[in-house]
């Protein structure tokens, strides 16, 4: 048998006679891409000689939408770029406005959002690990663990109402504070997950054909992977340690203690390991933002911004000034200070940026998202080229890619 | 961290013999607008630079400006170092009738599909690029949707008269 170095060598050697390769269409909706995108690939054989990925098919044109709307109505826009890890997009464009505002955040607050943005990165690397699981053929593990994802979602039901696209929060803090029962749940959540996450990882972590599955498929090295703009856990994968919670310290993140695992080869197991370890990481966070926020004034849940944080309501039926904010605010009609903000979270699947440039009106005067998806998924072809056509859905699962966040 | 920015801005000074000024902005970031001849020597100087290693291309995207005669179309880069904290934003600015910047593909290679991108929404044309095509529109569209220019709804769309909001 031929490794793939020898057969890339092969065929880059200009002798070789003619071999009629095909064309395979893997998508625009196939049940291996995990989303609406296509590509197109050249094979031979079973071999992919050559790729190339059309995408765009759920385009939803959001940066024009936004220049039309006011801050708090783009809100739901970010719900639906990376849908799986919705609070982490919610909250990083809070972040961004309230730079560009000047706003103070309570330190409860911080504690709080990075309580969901954690919760929201396990049910993400918890979606696309398990997801990798059922693409090398053991759907038992997707289907145990599953459950726990909804767990997840019935906190964030608590604090806001819904469950996939959830609008969490807003500028300046949270919509209402944490109930008792959000609490409840989610240390009933962190005792009960770390035993069904174990019986996971020993289902696949030393899993004979999971490894041989896995490893060597789809590497990269660190300087093409730098190159490619690789950022998050498949940067990380590579070996370096590039976290922007660690190097840029958003939502006071400095306070907390927590480790970057980082991977050697950048390879689909070492993605699928350097996620696992930070499901771990994360559970940890929680654990300390919980109680950090045990010592805080349990009352603040939000800045007081009067301007841009709406009044509560039974002030906006008996308070006159609460009721011309409460106005304004609905109708848009609070200007933003001219301003250019860049501001990057640590999203589940890289570095999410919003850039973000106000001209003193309602709205921005242009929203451009950097979405970690749209950059790296530009590496792919080069990763599968000389791999078997199901070692390219392998390492499609494992860079996780998600279609929303790719066409924005 | 504020003297490695001005560390910063007199390394570029001296090499760039006073042609490239950096400001630091309230958001410890560091602008410069540059002429549309600096784009690619500068990118791939900051790239080649082993002092500060400004060498990760976070963030490209497009701008429109239309009343900014001359200069309606711009570009905004934005780089950043992994090991010190500084990030760098450059600007080029290029006339609406001839909008033409360098292609930065060959220094970056996720330069490739955020290009094409800006090509897509804003009409740039980037010289040297291996396959400047449409990326999220589809292919027969001829207007480029990010010009302030082009509606967001069509005004004459007969199927959504909405009379009671005064639409």
């Amino acid at each position: 048998m031929r490794t793939n170095l020898e057969y890339r060598t092969e065929f880059l050697n200009p002798d070789m006679p003619d071999i009629p390769y095909s064309t395979l269409n893997l998508g625009p909706t196939h049940p291996a891409t995990h989303g609406i995108f296509q590509n197109v690939l050249k094979m031979d054989g079973e071999r992919i000689v050559s790729g190339e990925q059309t995408v765009g098919y759920i385009h939803r044109a959001f940066e024009k939408i936004a220049e039309r709307r006011p801050f708090y109505q783009i809100t739901p826009l970010t719900d639906r770029l990376n849908y799986c890890s919705a609070p982490i997009n919610n909250t990083g464009w809070f972040l961004t406005v309230e730079k560009l505002l000047g706003i103070e955040i309570p330190k409860r607050v911080d504690y709080m959002r990075v309580m969901v943005m954690e919760l929201a990165r396990v049910a993400d690397h918890l979606i696309c690990n398990s997801i990798l699981g059922v693409d090398t053929g053991a759907l038992t593990g997707f289907t145990y663990v599953y459950q726990y994802r909804e767990k997840i979602y019935e906190i964030y039901e608590e604090i806001c109402g819904a469950r996939l696209t959830t609008n969490m929060g807003r500028i300046g803090g949270f919509e209402r504070n944490f109930s008792p029962k959000v609490f409840e749940l989610t240390k009933k959540f962190l005792y009960e997950f770390p035993k069904i996450w174990r019986e996971f990882e020993n289902l696949l972590t030393r899993n004979r054909i999971f490894m041989d599955r896995t490893i060597g498929t789809g590497p990269i090295s660190i300087e093409r992977a730098l190159n490619y703009g690789f950022t998050g856990p498949n940067l990380r994968a590579t070996g370096i340690d590039y976290d922007i919670r660690a190097h840029a310290n958003y939502c006071s993140y400095n306070e907390f203690k927590f480790d970057i695992p980082v991977g050697t080869t950048g390879d689909t197991y070492d993605r699928y390991v350097v996620r696992n370890e930070e499901i771990w990481q994360s559970l940890s966070l929680i654990e300390q933002a919980m109680q950090k926020i045990e010592k805080c004034d349990p009352g603040v849940f939000h800045a007081d911004e009067e301007k841009y944080y709406l009044p509560p309501k039974q002030e906006v039926y008996n308070n006159m000034e609460a009721l011309i904010y409460h106005f304004k605010i609905i109708m848009g009609e609070i200007e933003a200070p001219v301003g250019e903000v860049y501001h990057a979270v640590e999203g589940a699947n890289g570095e999410l940026g919003y850039y973000l440039i106000s001209d003193g009106g309602r709205t921005p005067y242009r929203l451009h998202f950097r979405r970690p998806c749209f950059i790296y998924y530009q590496a792919f072809p080069e990763m599968v080229q000389g791999q078997l056509l199901s070692d390219a859905i392998v390492v499609m699962s494992s860079l996780n890619v998600i279609a929303g966040e790719l066409d924005a | 961290m504020e003297d490695k920015h001005q560390e910063f801005i007199k390394f570029i000074q001296t090499n760039w013999n006073d042609s490239i000024h950096f400001e630091v902005d309230q958001h410890r970031i560091l602008n410069s607008e540059l002429q549309v001849n600096q784009v690619y020597s500068l990118i791939n100087f900051l790239y080649k630079d082993l002092q500060f290693k400004v060498n990760n291309l976070i963030d490209l995207c497009g701008i429109h400006f239309p009343d900014q005669k001359g200069k309606e179309l711009g570009v905004i880069y934005h780089l950043q170092s992994l090991r010190i904290p500084i990030i760098c934003r450059l600007k080029v600015f290029v006339p609406v009738e001839k909008p033409e910047v360098p292609s930065i593909t060959g220094i970056y290679a996720s330069a490739n599909w955020m290009e094409r991108e800006t090509y897509d929404f804003y009409g740039i044309q980037f010289l040297g690029h291996p396959n400047l095509r449409r990326i999220l529109n589809m292919d027969e569209m001829i207007d480029f949707p990010l010009r302030k220019e082009f509606p967001l709804e069509d005004p004459f769309r007969a199927d959504k008269e909405d009379f009671h909001f005064g639409r």
